[in-house]
């Protein structure tokens, strides 16, 4: 059954949310829901991956599960472990009942049956997903983070939609979720998990959906300040920094505009508070220069 | 609707995206999902398909123009048909419906057979620039084609003259000085508001340029069809651009690709110290820890293994003849010298000089570029290449400080005018570093050719590597892995 009805009604749906989105994001969802297959978004930071995928789950009453990636994830923190500490206890609780002078001897068998079952299994992101009844967003986030290894075994999850434990059978998804890995780029990801996803790249937004970002996450903002505040970002990120500044700087700036009480911004309130959008002296620098500085 | 796919899928390939079958099945599904009316949609459907990477991205689009352009529309400028097709920024709206307000004397003679005269074309431009209204911009970028590019039938070019020739007509810029002066004679503007106001027009030329370019395009696809324009106008990807050849804007697109690999070259050389995640067993952790579980070894400890800092020495020849290599090895050299706290970069012609805290000044690549090009000392005798006496100085200078933890990345096409090689100092750099690699930006078949000593210094590197483009800058990177 499909999520959603029509592209604009993603645009519109997501918008309800707070999520602003443009025709390639709104499709690619919508495309993500009709072909049930994973959506690989990349791009710089700061410009609302990993936002795009929660406000998915929102948007269609979904549970979203987050599996962060970082160097070294493995299996047992992406899709199960066994409780070895639990297991062991409990198999020393047997020994102890034994010298206690219970009766029969242990039996191996049903206390390794017992101890490989369900309660001593902890689940992780990749299984709980497959695992759900109920509607769920998968998040991978930051995946070119990971090994080639949790890579593949990431492709392998979501091919089959399916995990195979051998003490306990195979799980099935009932259901395909909606899948969003994130990627910022830091590494070419395997030709195959590429095939396998829908591509969406989310740049810097243009100067309208910018404008658009900041007075749905700034809700005091004047439309005038709003204008201001994205035209000035786009001129920013039009000169060479060595950071230039996202999405999330963009909002950090609004807000202490609006905190600050500020109604236009002239060069003297720009300089004091444009730490807040540059992260490195050189480049505040370079911008109070370009921008504020006279002209010939 | 599917053979024109499969013909737009061959044209991609063509352009070397690597499209597999697979992802060819996935665009015909995804085709019937979206609206076939909404080419907007349609795009992003085959664009989330088909393409897997953000330097694909645009060679994508010129593609998708080509074989989904708007054939519905008319190809004169006054004709005002418009097919279903056609809904792309609201052109066909603007030129189909009754005049846009203020176009008022325009449109009679956009209805007429010769098109608007040169005046009126300049007003309209004019109008379209100054209100932003991007059916009007549409509009007279149509005229602008009727009246300047001087298209000849059946020619098989791609249209990069006829673009040229209505741009030069158009003079944008010009105009832009015009629209800024106006716009400073209507009010006192101060020198935020001046910039502001000067990156909106740039922004608006920008679109009105690629509205013109559209509009050639699509007039040559009704003229030659689809496939054969595509074949015209087909350029390399970005990462198969030959650096030494590169246009300007080939070297632009180059220098942003940049940043992202230097990343990654950060990521590979950092983590390949990380990569043994576990030290030697720590024993007494483990068995510290295992109190907590009635003496049972459960979890078995390791130490952590203390991840030296990578240590980079980076040593680019800058002379002649490999100058655009050189501007290119600049911005790498600041780009790694961004992501890593350790790096040491030299640059030479007969002379060498240390240049790292010209980088770290620097605030972009271009300050570091000109800097270097201006400041650093690198001539010894008379600015020819002399890589045996650039080494012999570095080693001299510097060759104490070259430790087991650094790796040295040399770059040039060690063509060295006659003189001795000095290959001896590689030798002694091979057994003091951890790596030392070699970058040549020359193709592999000229190697030895002539003055170039490639193969002398070859014996004494982990890797020499031909290093034209960025795909093999990237294949390099990947091998560090
Ligand atoms: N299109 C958007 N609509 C609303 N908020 C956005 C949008 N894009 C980015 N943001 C906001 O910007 C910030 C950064 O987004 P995030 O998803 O964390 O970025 P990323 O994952 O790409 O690094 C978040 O606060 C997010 O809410
Ligand atoms: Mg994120």
């Amino acid at each position: 059954m499909s999520r959603f009805e029509t592209i604009p009604s993603v645009a519109q749906g997501l918008g309800d949310v707070g999520y602003v989105a443009d025709e390639g994001i709104a499709g690619v969802v919508f495309l993500a829901d009709r072909l049930e297959k994973p959506v690989l978004v990349e791009g710089p930071a700061g410009t609302g991956k990993t936002q795009l995928a929660k406000s998915v789950a929102e948007l269609t009453g979904s549970r979203l599960i987050r599996l962060q990636c970082y160097e070294g994830l493995d299996e047992s923190k992406a899709l199960y472990e066994w409780n070895y500490r639990k297991q062991l206890l409990r198999i020393q609780a047997e020994q102890v009942a034994e010298a206690g002078g219970a009766a029969a001897g242990t039996d191996w068998h049903a206390l390794e049956a017992d101890i490989f079952s369900e309660q001593f299994l902890l689940t992780r992101p990749l299984l709980e997903a497959i695992r759900a009844d109920e509607p769920v967003v998968l998040l991978v986030d930051e995946v070119d983070r990971v090994e080639l290894e949790t890579e593949a075994l990431l492709l392998e999850v979501l091919s089959e939609y399916q995990v195979s434990i051998p003490e306990l059978g195979t799980v099935r998804a009932t259901q395909v979720p909606m899948v969003f890995l994130t990627s910022n780029n830091t590494r070419e990801l395997s030709e195959a998990l590429k095939r396998r996803c829908l591509y969406l790249h989310l740049d810097y937004p243009t100067l309208e959906r910018e404008r658009e970002i900041v007075r749905a996450k700034v809700p005091d903002i004047t439309g005038e300040l709003a204008d201001q505040v994205a035209r000035i970002v786009r001129s920013l990120r039009s000169l060479e920094l060595r950071k230039a500044p996202s999405v999330s700087e963009t909002l950090d700036w609004a807000r202490t505009l609006v905190v600050l009480g500020v109604e236009s911004i002239d060069a003297a309130g720009a300089r004091d508070t444009l730490h807040v959008l540059l992260k490195y002296q050189s480049d505040i620098e370079r911008a109070a220069r370009e921008l504020l500085a006279a002209h010939a | 609707m599917l053979e024109l796919l499969s013909g737009f899928v061959a044209e991609l390939r063509a352009a070397g995206l690597p499209v597999s079958l697979t992802e060819h099945l996935d665009a015909a599904t995804a085709v019937h999902h979206v609206p076939l009316e909404d080419r907007e949609a349609l795009k992003y459907a085959l664009g989330a398909t088909l393409v897997k990477s953000s330097s694909h991205w645009r060679a994508f689009e010129t593609a998708f123009e080509i074989y989904f352009s708007p054939r519905g529309a008319a190809t004169g400028a006054g004709a005002g048909g418009s097919g279903p097709g056609d809904a792309t920024e609201g052109e066909a709206g603007a030129e189909g419906q009754p005049a846009p307000p203020g176009a008022g004397s325009l449109s009679g003679a956009g209805g007429s057979a010769e098109g608007l005269s040169a005046e009126e074309l300049a007003q309209l431009l004019y109008r379209a620039l100054r209100s932003g209204d991007r059916g009007l911009g549409g509009l007279a970028a149509r005229h602008a084609v009727d009246r300047y590019a001087g298209i000849e039938p059946g020619r098989p070019v791609g249209g990069t003259y006829y673009l040229y020739r209505t741009l030069r007509h158009l003079d944008l810029d010009a105009l832009l000085e015009r629209l800024l002066a106006d716009e400073r004679a209507a009010g006192e503007l101060t020198d935020l508001e001046d910039r502001l106001v000067a990156d909106e027009y740039r922004a608006r030329i920008d679109a009105l340029r690629q509205a013109v370019e559209a509009e050639i395009r699509r007039r040559l696809v009704l003229d030659r069809g689809a496939e054969a324009l595509a074949r015209s106008v087909r350029k390399p990807l970005p990462e198969d651009v030959d650096v030494m050849h590169a246009t300007r804007d080939e070297l632009a697109a180059l220098h942003r690709a940049l940043r992202p690999l230097s990343r990654k070259l950060a990521v590979r050389l950092g983590r390949k110290r990380r990569h043994r995640r576990r030290g030697p067993l720590d024993f007494r952790a483990t068995v510290r820890h295992s109190l907590s579980t009635g003496g049972v070894p459960v979890e078995p400890r390791f130490r952590h293994p203390r991840p030296a800092k990578p240590e980079i020495f980076v040593v680019a020849d800058i002379s002649g003849s490999v100058a655009s290599f050189a501007r290119f090895t600049l911005h790498l050299v600041y780009a790694i010298s961004t992501q890593f706290s350790k790096v040491r970069s030299f640059v030479f012609v007969d002379g060498i000089d240390e240049v790292t805290q010209l980088f770290e000044q620097a605030e972009d690549p271009g300050e570091a570029v000109y800097r270097i090009t201006t400041e650093a000392d690198v001539v010894w005798v008379d600015g020819h290449s002399d890589y045996g006496h650039a080494l012999t100085e570095f080693d001299r200078r510097w060759g104490d400080e070259v430790t087991s933890r650094a790796t040295v990345l040399l770059l040039g096409d060690a063509r060295n005018n006659y003189h001795a090689s000095g290959a001896w100092v590689l030798d002694g750099l091979q057994r003091q570093a951890r790596h030392v690699y070699w970058l040549n930006p020359e193709p592999r078949q000229y190697w030895g050719s002539g003055d170039s000593i490639v193969d002398e210094y070859a014996v004494h590197c982990d890797a020499v590597v031909e290093c034209r483009t960025l795909r093999q800058l990237e294949g390099f990177v990947a091998t560090l892995a």
